[in-house]
């Protein structure tokens, strides 16, 4: 007997038993569309369901194939919105996934939102909703205040979920909340397990959210609230801390003085995530002293962040001893850090996996990086001073030494002043690994200063050396000849950002013929018009979305387009009423954004965007 | 299909190797097939550049819209790429700002707006420090020391410099002898003072470092003659000595 035939007497419990060691969704997709009975146990099996664009499908679909959903990734607006290149009000509501998701009995444990619209109904209706709510994430999303959270807070305490949040420690069960653009001032919860405020724009808070916490409440696992610029009660926060013995990241903002900081620190040597507060302080102090004993039980730290501003110097020191354990370190926030005192710092981080960090470090410093950070797999350098000219912090110089130095290398992000293309061609022989490669010249057209030529080359030598290369952002002085680098290497390519680049459609079009596994594309600022848009246009149902702004394509094209491909949602966003109903099919489109769906043009969409 | 066509090509030698400049011209590789290597191509991409900070520059000034006109007029002659005009490209001008780049999150970026506002090590405080008898002013930021003493060294090393540089009148030249240089500095008779804002000139020394940082605006490096209000002829005397 084959093999087929064998599977078709597996009973369904076993195969679904199988499935469960199918993590991502990508692989229960593919399994999905073997044959009608893997297709039916796969999605009755499915608990985490993930998808990448929130109008690709409706959320009553969604729900019918996968009645048991447990746990839902929603992904809203496009990734330039990040850039404030989509106006606020685009769209991205997760009201109606709510409600959906509510009038079916779905069993919601935790909810995933990135750059969405979340209003405080949303929220409302959320808390009510789901007894079971034991993570909600948040990421750059806005639209809800307090009065949301509090929301889910207060409902969330109905259920008695004590025992099942420790039981599930491990599995990061809890309400995590990343938010954004909120004042919180949040009424949480005995089985709150996590709350996780990442990189959020929040408006000055009165300070008393964290008192909300109970006292019964002593399941917190990770507490992150960086990103406010308010104060908070130290009181309440030594008090919480103190309470929650399973309490294994905390990252404090600002507003938390050091004192503060070697407190929590005596309370808490078990942490293995800490983000500082402010930082400064007189070293020879008693509570200086105090925190660097505190510190040195600390053993268990392995990820620091925060806001170390060095004001006096010798008040670094206290963290050295934590310093040797790091896996990640992020001191992208800390722009008072003078580059030597960041060099003596990194010295003794030889065990980091994670660096994000400011260019003042410098080519130097980056320089002292590569030759002590041996494990390093992902670099983030960030600019620290984007509204002026800037002096030449990092240039070519430390990215070659870092992909000299660190072996592990494969993801990295790069803001500097220049690039040249031997450097990018050495870099690409150091580090054939890469798997995400950004690279941002301040000056967005900038050629190689030594040659005064195109960046081609150098990124042809990356797509061509990093055969598992997934995402690239170019920037830098570029002709077509770069995409059809591109087109012809990176075969693995699933995002790719543009700016600013090409000189004509080829180049537009080399990517869209020869990038296969493309899901991503997004450029601003350059030459391509209709011509590559319409050449392919089957190619885009095979890809999530395509943002093209400030290009040459027309109106007439982008109704071409959506009137070829029904299944295609082509929206052209019109800011400043440069098009209405009279334009001329040959006017510019200012800003497009299309993507795949299965479900139609969107019935939210504000008036200054048009599906065509 | 083309690119097809081009791998074939490409996997030759000298063809696949990525090297420094490109093989043939900007994006036309259509002439490479013939063997032949027309470099052509102007940077559209950096006129699409040009046009952006054109509309979308916030602050725009004069030289700026003249820059971005002058290059809009270069283009079509430019660019030769394997030589050419290379040093027609032009960075921005300063503060120049294109919409959404660089690619940074508002979060970050009003993260960095705040501490360069609040003023980190980027604010800088020059003043204008004078030492009787010396040709010509210096400027120090004082943000640059962290106290009294580090000035002080400083200022010290700032003007001893005046010993190396040759001179042409002879009262400078008594001036700058080294020896009567460092007299002075190290002698009770050197007193620093400095202007503060309110106008009044204060001994340098008596408020704590931060507080004569934010208000110090400038500084002068009197004779100790002068600093307790005796006559000029006194003063006089002083310069004359040799």
């Amino acid at each position: 007997m084959c093999l087929a035939y064998m599977m078709n007497y597996f009973p369904e419990e076993v195969l679904e038993h199988v499935f469960d060691f199918l993590a991502s969704h990508r692989d229960r997709n593919a399994v999905s569309l073997v044959c009608q009975s893997w297709y039916r146990v796969e999605r009755f099996s499915r608990e985490k369901v993930f998808i990448g664009n929130c109008y690709a499908i409706i959320p009553e679909r969604v729900i019918a194939r996968f009645p048991r959903v447990r746990s839902l990734t929603l992904k809203g607006k496009p990734h330039f919105a990040d850039f404030n290149l989509v106006p606020s009000d685009w769209g991205g509501f997760v009201l109606p996934w709510i409600e959906a998701m509510a009038r079916s009995g779905v069993n919601l444990e935790e909810l995933r939102l990135k750059r969405m619209v979340v209003s405080d109904e949303s929220l409302e209706l959320l808390a009510r909703s789901f007894p079971n709510l034991r993570s909600l994430v948040l990421v750059s999303c806005e639209g809800f205040t307090t009065d949301g959270l509090a929301a889910i807070a207060s409902n969330c305490s109905v259920t008695p979920l004590g025992e099942l949040a420790i039981g599930d420690a491990d599995a990061m069960v809890g309400l995590i909340l990343v938010l954004a653009m909120i004042t919180p001032k949040v009424a949480l919860t005995l089985f709150l397990m996590e709350l996780d405020l990442q990189e959020n724009e929040v408006e000055d808070c009165r300070g008393q959210w964290l008192s909300c916490f109970p006292d019964s409440c002593t399941s917190l696992v990770s507490l992150n609230f960086a990103c406010l610029k308010g104060e908070v009660n130290l009181a309440a926060l030594e008090r919480l801390v103190a309470r929650n013995h399973n309490l294994r990241s905390l990252r404090l903002n600002h507003a938390v003085p050091l004192d503060a900081l070697q407190k929590i620190l005596m309370q808490a040597p078990q942490l293995v995530d800490l983000g500082t507060g402010s930082y400064v302080h007189d070293p020879d102090s008693d509570t200086y002293n105090k925190l660097k004993s505190a510190v040195q039980k600390c053993t268990s730290i392995r990820s620091l962040s925060g806001f170390l501003e060095d004001v006096a110097p010798r008040c670094l020191p206290a963290i050295y001893p934590i310093c040797l354990n790091l896996t990640s370190l992020n001191l992208s926030y800390a722009s008072l850090i003078h580059s030597s005192e960041l060099i003596k710092l990194i010295h003794h981080c030889s065990q980091l996996q994670r660096l994000w960090i400011l260019d003042c470090i410098g080519d130097k410093g980056l320089g002292v990086v590569a030759s002590t950070c041996k494990e390093l797999q992902e670099l983030r350098v960030f600019p620290s001073d984007i509204y002026g000219v800037g002096s030449a912090v990092v240039t070519e110089e430390g990215l070659v030494a870092i992909s000299a130095g660190c072996p592990k290398l494969n993801s990295i992000l790069y803001f500097c002043q220049q690039m040249t293309n031997a450097a990018l061609i050495t870099v690409a022989k150091n580090c054939p690994n890469f798997i995400r490669f950004r690279l941002c010249t301040l000056n967005p057209t900038i050629p190689d200063p030594v040659t005064m030529q195109p960046l081609d080359e150098g990124f042809g030598a990356i797509v061509q050396s990093c055969k598992g290369l997934k995402r690239l952002s170019l920037s830098g002085l570029l002709t077509d000849q770069v995409f059809l680098y591109i087109g012809m290497y990176a075969e693995q390519l699933e995002m790719l950002s543009v700016a600013f680049a090409g000189n004509s459609d080829k180049g537009m079009l080399y990517v869209l013929n020869g990038c296969k596994k493309l899901k991503k594309l997004e450029i601003r600022d350059s030459p391509f018009g209709n011509v590559a848009l319409l050449a392919d246009v089957g190619k885009y149902e095979t890809m999530r979305s395509l943002w093209m702004s400030s290009c040459e394509v027309t109106l007439g094209a982008c109704k071409t387009l959506a009137k070829k491909m029904p299944r295609l949602n082509v929206e052209v966003i019109n800011e400043n009423d440069l098009i209405d109903a009279s334009s001329d099919d040959r006017q510019k489109v200012e800003k497009m954004y299309l993507y795949r769906t299965l479900v139609g043009p969107r019935e939210d969409a504000p008036e200054f965007v048009w599906t065509l | 299909m083309e690119v097809g066509q081009k791998r074939v090509n490409m996997l030759g030698e000298d063809e696949t190797e990525l090297r420094l400049g490109l093989p043939g011209g900007g994006g036309d590789h259509v002439a490479a097939k013939n063997g032949t290597h027309t470099a052509k191509g102007s940077y559209n991409g950096k006129r699409g550049f040009n046009e952006t900070m054109d509309l979308k520059l916030k602050l725009s000034s004069k030289e700026t819209a003249a820059a971005t006109v002058d290059e809009g007029k270069d283009l079509p002659k430019e660019r030769n790429l394997l030589g050419g005009s290379g040093d027609s490209v032009k960075p921005p001008p300063a503060k120049a700002q294109v919409v959404g780049w660089p690619p940074v999150r508002s979060f970050r970026r009003n993260i960095l707006a705040q501490k360069s506002s609040t003023g980190g090590h980027e604010d800088a405080a020059f003043v204008k420090v004078s030492m009787d008898g010396a040709p010509y002013l210096r400027k120090v930021d004082l943000k640059m020391y962290k106290s009294y003493q580090e000035l002080s060294d400083a200022l010290g090393n700032m003007f001893s410099s005046f010993t190396i540089g040759t001179c042409g009148s002879q009262g400078m030249k008594d001036f700058m002898n080294e020896s009567k240089l460092m007299d002075l500095l190290n002698s009770s008779d050197y007193v620093p003072s400095y202007e503060d804002k309110d106008g009044d000139w204060m001994h340098v020394g008596d408020v704590p470092w931060e507080m004569f940082v934010d208000s110090c605006k400038r500084l002068r490096i009197m004779k100790g003659t002068e600093a307790i209000g005796l006559a000029p002829r006194a003063m006089e005397k002083c310069k004359n000595r040799s």
